[in-house]
């Protein structure tokens, strides 16, 4: 018995609602936050990732209102993503009761960001989001590189060496998502997530392609990840937190229940 | 009307300790640096997370280190994560901290080749998520919480009191920790009970329903 591995229902907002879109098109709500949020807790998530996926100023200012609010009511940790840029951006995620934020695009532009973020409010709540997609040839040796934007803009960097700088750098958990099975429901990029989980010192959060339960037990089983991210498969109530976490005792995994 | 002060000394997420507490009373619930106001509230409640030399540094600049030092005398008092550190005598973090000095014992680091003795799996830090706490002694603040539930956590650092005397719940994480502290009228949790959805919040009720005598 010990440390249980985590299941973190990710919540995609767009505007103060909850969306889900396929490989980031063909958005589709979901519902209120709130709402969400509070059966997620109810149904035993170990904590709660909310992402701006448009990250523009005015969804900023409703991300907040949509911690705020969910900080009153959940008493579980709040991860807090899309649009985190300035420390000042963070001290507001933070004042307005999220535990975490999750850096993506300003550690690629800036990655002196992610430690200044770590000295000033500890390595615990900075979690940097890392997207990553294959882009070696069959055959050839597995190789990632980082993309930003959705997933439209490659940075040429290794995503393994660059995970390995931003724990250097001060962060305190590793959100790794594969652009090539993101929304794609046919399982997690195993490769990639063991390569990442067993490079680095921290945490690692696996995110892209969950699809069922059994995805879920393999990420934590084959991909060494210590906790598994999905939306889709909650959002439509096709399982319940409750169902994933059982699946995942009757493998062997420890986990909160 | 009695009150509840959250010391406030610039760092945390002390707006999560005061939601969960306004959840379990009606209490008021002051989230201050003003030393008049927590000498005078009937609980006291060191939240706290990020680097320890920058906790104690600001816990000193407003001269929150002599209010402490006071309160703990006789009130109900609750350290959390970094506020249950902040009790011991010296933390290993950053070169070297000295820290307030109410309960004898150091603060370390997990190791960095921290494994599970029994799979030989290395071990993350920091040790983040829900783990079980052992209670190692009866006491009314786990009253109505069951042996072995499991708190959220997030560290890379423990504390080690210098006698077993204190320590009221046990850990493991690569190897056995306090996990919570308790001596007279302190108490003191390495996890988060704010974070730690309905034990947790059973936790700060049994806090604000705390008259400060140990069993």
């Amino acid at each position: 018995m010990g440390l249980a591995k985590r299941i973190i229902p990710c919540l995609d907002v767009d505007k103060g609602r909850v969306v889900k879109g396929v490989k980031f098109v063909n958005i589709r709500d979901a519902g209120d936050p709130v709402e969400i949020a509070k059966r997620y807790d109810a149904e035993g998530a170990d904590e709660l990732t909310f992402l701006d996926i448009t990250a523009s100023s005015d969804n900023r200012e409703t991300m907040v209102h949509v911690v705020e609010e969910v900080a009153g009511q959940v008493f579980i940790p709040l991860t807090v993503g899309g649009g985190i840029r300035e420390l000042s951006d963070i001290r507001r995620m933070l004042n307005a009761g999220a535990d975490k934020v999750a850096i993506n695009t300003a550690a690629v532009s800036r990655p002196e960001f992610v430690k200044e973020a770590a000295e000033r409010f500890g390595s615990q709540c900075i979690v940097v989001a890392i997207d990553a997609k294959l882009v070696s040839k069959e055959g050839e040796p597995r190789k990632w590189e980082i993309f930003t934007h959705g997933g439209r803009k490659a940075t040429g960097l290794d995503a393994v060496e660059w995970a390995k700088r931003m724990v250097e750098y001060g962060a305190g958990e590793i959100l790794l998502t594969s652009m090539d099975r993101d929304g794609t429901k046919i399982g997690f990029d195993i490769e990639l997530t063991r390569a990442i989980c067993d490079a680095v010192s921290v945490p690692v959060i696996a995110s892209g392609g969950v699809g069922n339960l059994d995805h879920l037990v393999e990420g934590i089983v084959k991909g060494h990840a210590d906790a598994v991210l999905a939306a889709s498969i909650f959002h439509f109530a096709q399982y319940s937190i409750a169902q994933a976490k059982r699946c995942m005792a009757e493998k062997g995994i420890e986990v909160r229940l | 009307m009695s009150s509840i002060a959250v010391i406030d000394y610039g760092m945390g997420n002390l707006h999560s300790v005061a939601k969960a507490l306004n959840r379990v009373t009606d209490m008021r619930i002051e989230v201050t640096s003003d030393a008049e106001l927590i000498l005078r509230a009937d609980r006291v409640v060191l939240p706290g997370v990020g680097a320890m030399r920058d906790c104690m540094g600001e816990i000193k600049r407003l001269g929150l280190d002599s209010v402490i030092h006071e309160v703990v005398k006789s009130k109900p008092f609750l350290g959390v994560c970094v506020g249950m550190q902040a009790l011991m005598d010296f933390s290993e973090e950053n070169e070297g901290t000295q820290c307030l000095g109410i309960i004898p014992g150091t603060v370390q680091p997990f190791a960095r080749n921290l494994a599970d003795p029994l799979t030989n799996q290395k071990l993350k830090v920091p040790h983040m998520g829900w783990n079980q706490v052992y209670q190692l002694i009866k006491h009314p603040l786990w009253k109505d919480i069951p042996q072995d539930s499991r708190f959220y956590f997030v560290h890379s650092y423990y504390v080690q009191p210098a006698t077993p005397d204190p320590v009221a719940a046990s850990t493991a994480y690569g190897h056995p920790f306090a996990s919570a502290l308790a001596r007279d009228n302190v108490f003191a949790v390495q996890f988060h009970p704010e974070k730690s959805q309905q034990t947790g919040l059973t936790l700060y009720h049994n806090f604000v329903n705390w008259n400060g005598e140990s069993p």
